[in-house]
């Protein structure tokens, strides 16, 4: 059945109607992760704050999820967003799937920001031009809790390595951080006993703890298998410290200076539960995008994108220093925090180091090690 | 003639300092009190307790009254400047940071930090007058001399908020840099001081046309750039020179208000948060939250007099003669 046809005025005005530019420029910010609410939780804050600010200049906010299942097709997730007219993707992946996704073909015209990977090979071999970084990677991690131990003067550590890939990243970073700083690695033993860490540490972790002398027991085990075990498990009375422990987070959800409390308060009304470090780097990321775009008075996402690279580009997040884009590898400078589940003990950069522009650059990896070839 | 000249030096020097005995309090944050500084003595005589993390804290306009903000109580405060009996607690909406008096001395206007809003309170009825939307964060609070205009400072979505004191209407709205923490108007209402935290700047905004005139930036050898935080600012009794607190620098900067350009830095205590002027104008206090004290500074010779330990982060101070 034929309808008919619509009336010359009516016609007329829904043509007018479709020519007016919407009331409020409004900017999609995609959100490219696995299932679950971690990170996700973080960016709608973002997007909550971004509305709440960009009302009054109008400029509104709004959010696209693409949720990638495990083994899923990662280029045909960015094309959704990228349909949808996104060009802003927060991204919360393994640093293999986030390489496939800023590779895409529909990611060209995008630019994304890492809050999931913590992968120094993403800032270094294998970072990318439409690629930055929010969430802290394991060097800056590292150079903290390393900035925190030597000023302490507990500078002779011993290494526990877990079995899995990250593990053996993490332990990379620590050795790293070592020499950097100047302490020592006197001892690095592979954790390999596959049986359930809480029922067995009190032998295992007495085992591996008393041949050498150390000030501090590092543990490399992000998935944290073993290490909340070795504490108060060691031979010697030392404290310990890596991925369980002494750790060094971009978040904390017991952190409450600078302002952090207003956060945290609006964070856990909205989602119910505490902001984690993800859920912060989430934040940070929607957040970034949105203060661009308010300071270059602009939705063009060009205009955004040369605002997030200006060297200039400052954003406050709640840690009591200006956080920026390096533009050397894209990573978010910021200081980190160190400390435990119930309080933060301190945070880096520590006193006394010192770098001849900023200190925060003490953290990660800077600018006179070219380790980023597309972004030279 | 020797002995004259003497004589005439030290009665300059009494001059100089304060006439008549001047009282400061001071609200110290995580400690729930308040402490009072005899200026004349330079000494803490009492310290009281007041509700849950008080902050903001200024003196009604005939000095009888002290206001204080006790956020986490979610209530204003109103003592006896006297004897510091709290006479009643004022609706001030939920977690208030800081506020501001109309110059009618009756209207307070409130910035509710945890629920972005600005809170305008009669404080004779004790009423909420109404409420104005602002952004996130809202802190710095300011009416205009000629008590038109109200202005909010929102600390996440970094903008100077303005509005019609009498509607609250908004009225525009002018973006600053990250975290403004404190606004100020100077004495003729021409212009507004803002300070930005994390931008790192004072904001000169004319007042008129809500644009803004100068940014001032700060450089202080041997400290990084970001750590220069400006927070509390005070603009002297003749408008010739603004001072500002600088933060975790632990400097109080002085600028030339003519030539809008720092003239000195001034070493205070850690973490320097707000400021107040002694009636006389002589003196200048500033909160040092880290250290846990109050320096105070001769606005003449601007060398800092003495630091004045208080309780534990001491937030605000307010000054009557």
């Amino acid at each position: 059945m034929a309808l008919p046809p619509l009336p010359r005025a009516v016609l007329a005005l829904l043509l007018l109607l479709a020519a007016l530019p919407a009331a409020a420029a409004d900017i999609r910010l995609g959100w490219l992760a696995g299932a679950g609410d971690e990170g996700l939780d973080g960016l709608k804050q973002a997007l909550a704050d971004n509305n709440a600010s960009g009302r009054f200049i109008g400029q509104s906010y709004s959010l696209e999820q693409a949720v990638i299942p495990a083994g899923g097709d990662v280029p045909t997730a960015v094309k959704t967003l990228a349909d949808k007219g996104v060009r802003f993707v927060v991204a919360d992946l393994p640093a293999a799937a986030l390489l496939r996704a800023a590779d895409s073909a529909a990611a060209a015209g995008m630019l994304l920001i890492n809050a999931g990977s913590a992968d120094d090979s993403l800032r270094e071999g294998e970072c990318r031009r439409n690629l930055l970084h929010t969430r802290p990677s394991r060097a800056m991690l590292a150079d903290a809790l390393a900035q925190v131990l030597v000023r302490k003067r507990w500078t002779s550590w011993l290494m526990l390595v877990g079995p899995e890939a990250e593990d053996r990243l993490y332990a990379a970073a620590i050795r790293r951080a070592a020499a950097k700083f100047g302490a020592k690695i006197v001892a690095e033993t592979p954790w390999t006993y596959t049986r359930d860490a809480q029922r067995t540490a009190e032998g295992e972790a007495v085992a591996l703890t008393q041949r050498e002398r150390y000030d501090v027991v590092v543990v490399a085990d992000e998935a944290g298998a073993f290490g909340d075990t070795v504490m108060f498990n060691t031979w010697d009375p030392r404290p310990v410290a890596g991925t369980q422990g002494l750790t060094a987070s971009a978040w904390s959800p017991v952190f409450d200076q600078w302002g952090a409390t207003q956060m945290q308060n609006r964070f856990r009304a909205r989602a119910g539960r505490a902001p984690t470090e993800r859920d912060f780097a989430a934040w940070a990321a929607g957040r970034a995008v949105a203060e661009a775009a308010m300071r270059a008075k602009s939705d063009d996402p060009a205009r955004i994108k040369a605002m997030l690279a200006d060297p200039d580009f400052t954003m406050a997040v709640f840690k009591g220093r200006a956080a920026s884009f390096r533009p050397w590898d894209g990573q978010l400078r910021q200081p980190i925090l160190v400390g435990w589940a119930r309080a933060v003990v301190t945070t880096a950069p520590q006193d006394g180091f010192m770098h001849p522009l900023t200190d925060l650059d003490t953290l990660g990896t800077d600018r006179g090690e070219k380790k980023c070839a597309a972004r030279q | 003639m020797r002995r004259a000249a003497m004589i005439a030096g030290v009665a300059a020097v009494l001059a100089a300092g304060p006439a008549q005995a001047q009282t400061a309090y001071v609200s110290n944050e995580k400690d729930d009190s308040i402490s009072v500084i005899d200026v004349a003595a330079l000494a803490v005589t009492r310290t009281v307790k007041v509700g849950k993390r008080p902050r903001g804290i200024m003196l009604s306009p005939d000095f009888k009254q002290l206001y204080v903000c006790a956020s986490d109580s979610d209530t204003i405060q109103v003592l006896d400047a006297e004897t510091l009996a709290v006479l009643h607690d004022l609706p001030s909406g939920e977690d208030p940071e800081q506020f501001t008096l109309h110059p009618d001395g009756k209207r307070l206007y409130v910035a509710n930090e945890n629920n972005n809003v600005v809170t305008v309170i009669d404080t004779v009825t004790r009423r909420v007058l109404g409420q104005v939307d602002v952004g996130i964060e809202p802190e710095g609070m300011a009416v205009s001399p000629d008590g038109k205009v109200a202005v909010n400072t929102s600390e996440t979505t970094n903008m100077v908020h303005w509005f019609d004191a009498e509607t609250l209407r908004p009225l525009d709205n002018t973006l600053v840099g990250s975290r403004p923490r404190f606004a100020v108007f100077d004495k003729t209402g021409a212009t507004l001081w803002v300070t930005s935290e994390i931008g790192g700047a004072v904001h000169v905004i004319d007042a008129a046309s809500h644009k803004e005139r100068q940014t001032i930036a700060f450089a202080i050898p041997g400290v990084s750039k970001d750590k220069i935080q400006p927070v509390g600012l005070r603009l002297s009794r003749d408008g010739a020179r603004a001072f500002v607190a600088l933060g975790p620098a632990n400097h109080v900067a002085v600028i030339d208000t003519a030539s809008l350009k720092v003239i000195k830095y001034l070493l205070v205590g850690r973490r320097v948060w707000h400021l107040a002027l002694t009636p006389d104008g002589t003196r200048l206090l500033a909160t040092n939250g880290v250290s846990g004290d109050v320096s105070v500074i001769d606005t003449q010779t601007l060398d800092v007099l003495k630091s004045i330990p208080v309780g534990r982060y001491p937030w605000g101070v307010a000054i009557k003669p």
